[in-house]
């Protein structure tokens, strides 16, 4: 393309740029605003201060909230990594009828709205007790975070010749010993991609931690929401702020990862 | 014959994985979706059609009492709404992404995928410090003397768009631009060659042939902003529910679970029914393809 000179390609660069900053901004003002002084939330910050930091580090409750949804998102990762991979690997080598109920089924938890999920696991999750423990954010979680391990995981073991396991198991190896030392090394970038956006997903997930939680048992974000539907303190900044952080870290954690996958499969 | 198919629902010829492996593997996934996503579900329908007794009351209460029809309109608007702005903003973004290149490239994906990794409620957060009475734009709007008094931006259902846009934007963009990349660059060349102005190879081959990506896109934030429930929920005003915050109040202060149901089924049967409809359209796994 010529590069832009003609004011229609000036007019639409502005315009394209008014948007970045409508995206962005949001996003960076949140950092500012955690470092002010003033006790409410006034703009423009004022000072410079780490208390909003401090008082997040030292809550009892904010730390206990954070923990729990830090537990909640190991788990997903390891339960969504473990189950996504089975049942991709099965749709990629498998033959069965059954693999276009799960590629049907797989897109479920992506349309249906959480709100109707949320509601229907507090009913079904409080008769059977699961409602506020570990287990129960579990497994909501790995629910709503599977697709995006399949997507990932699709596309890796896609690219793996099949006719590389059938050289191993014509040399002897189990179907299991195949995948574990000739395919799963070649996956394990994107394995551990899909897991680390499994582990955010949960991490942030707000709507049906939001009914999930009981009065003892409140994930990160559903301690979030209620500071800010309630009195929202300068905490919520600080917060914002570590979390845009980690995104940032797992986004660049994903890209690594992706990037080794790619000179892995072009070497191989 | 059949023989031969037994023995490849057993067996695995080293390339392919027998039947009953391919079973056994897709078992974990299955059950955890009918136990954790299905069964939930499935129950709250038969609780809207059982409860009290068998009836379509409470469907009947959904649009025959003004105040949740207005509900629903509203709504429906508001996705409307949300999805018209993401289109008329991102189009021209997945398009500029599509013809960049390098550092200045990688910069302006930064700021489209950076946003998807958010947490919702820290862009939530964010929309709430920046539109309350002494936030940053009503502080602008007065040091620029555009007015005196701060404005009431804060649990309105503007803010409830503007937020919802800002937050949906990227699954707009995103189809868009997977849509656009894929036109090779000759078509563009060839349609100049051919004595066509840009504005005339734009609207007649570029839009065109990215039309499925905007209706993927706007299929996406459609779909995704009728349940939509943190925003709405902390920056809309009570007097302007959406359908989510409806069924969170039914449930939470008004423990009425019959009609709860039945509105989280209108809500259910509708999306899914319209995902149907278009389930050529959307492409779920060019979320997570072009975030690379």
């Amino acid at each position: 393309m010529k590069p832009p000179t003609d004011r229609g390609s000036l007019v639409l660069g502005a315009y394209v740029y008014a948007v970045l900053t409508f995206i962005i901004v949001p996003l960076v003002i949140v950092i500012p605003m955690s470092f002010s002084q003033s006790d409410y939330l006034a703009f423009p910050p004022t000072g410079f201060t780490l208390k909003w930091y401090a008082e997040y580090f030292d809550s009892r409750q904010w730390r206990a909230a954070t923990w729990l949804s830090v537990q909640v998102a190991l788990l997903t990762a390891v339960c969504a990594s473990l189950i996504g991979t089975a049942a991709t690997y099965a749709m990629v080598r498998g033959r069965s009828r059954f693999v276009a109920l799960f590629q049907i089924l797989l897109i479920g938890p992506i349309i249906v709205p959480h709100i109707a999920l949320a509601v229907g696991l507090y009913l079904f999750f409080q008769t059977i007790g699961l409602s506020g423990t570990v287990p129960g954010f579990v497994l909501a979680h790995t629910v709503l975070t599977l697709p995006f391990v399949v997507f990932t995981m699709a596309a890796a073991l896609g690219k793996v010749d099949a006719n590389l396991e059938a050289a191993a198991m014509s040399c002897g190896a189990t179907r299991f010993q195949a995948f574990r030392f000739v395919t799963l090394p070649l996956v394990l970038p994107s394995l551990a991609s899909g897991a680390l956006f499994a582990f955010i997903i949960s991490f942030d997930e707000p709507v049906v931690s939001f009914f999930l939680s009981g009065i003892r048992q409140k994930t990160l974000p559903r301690r979030m929401f209620e500071d800010i539907e309630q009195n929202l303190t300068p905490v919520i900044p600080a917060i914002a702020t570590l979390l845009i952080v980690l995104s940032i870290a797992i986004l660049l954690g994903g890209h690594a990862l992706r990037s080794r996958s790619k000179t892995q499969s072009s070497a191989g | 014959m059949t023989k031969a198919v037994r023995s490849k629902f057993w067996h695995s010829d080293g390339r392919r994985l027998s039947g009953l492996s391919t079973l056994l593997l897709l078992l974990p996934f299955f059950a955890v979706i009918a136990f954790v996503f299905i069964y939930p579900i499935a129950q709250l329908l038969l609780i809207s059609f059982l409860e009290p007794h068998p009836t379509l009351d409470n469907y009947a209460r959904v649009v025959d009492n003004p105040v949740h029809a207005r509900v629903l309109m509203r709504t429906l608007w508001t996705a409307a709404l949300v999805t018209a702005l993401s289109a008329v903003l991102g189009f021209p973004v997945a398009h500029y992404m599509s013809r960049t290149k390098g550092a200045l490239a990688a910069l302006v994906a930064v700021c489209v995928i950076l946003p998807l990794w958010s947490s919702v409620l820290v862009r939530t957060a964010a929309w709430s410090f920046l539109l309350q009475r002494n936030g940053l734009i009503n502080s602008a709007l007065m040091a620029l003397g555009l007015t005196s008094q701060p404005f009431k931006l804060l649990y309105t259902q503007s803010a409830v768009v503007i937020a919802m846009t800002h937050v949906l934007l990227p699954f707009m963009i995103l189809p868009i631009y997977g849509a656009l990349r894929s036109i090779p660059n000759d078509y563009a060349r060839a349609a100049a060659v051919l004595g066509a102005t840009r504005l005339r190879t734009f609207l007649e081959v570029i839009l065109p042939l990215s039309l499925p990506g905007v209706v993927s896109g706007s299929l996406l934030v459609f779909l995704t902003a009728l349940g939509f429930f943190i925003t709405p929920a902390l920056l809309g005003s009570p007097q302007e529910m959406m359908i989510s915050t409806l069924v969170s109040k039914q449930i939470r202060e008004i423990l009425d679970w019959p009609f709860a149901a039945a509105l989280v089924g209108v809500l259910t049967v509708f999306v899914t029914l319209l995902a149907i409809v278009f389930s050529k359209t959307l492409r779920f796994d060019r979320l997570m393809g072009s975030a690379s």
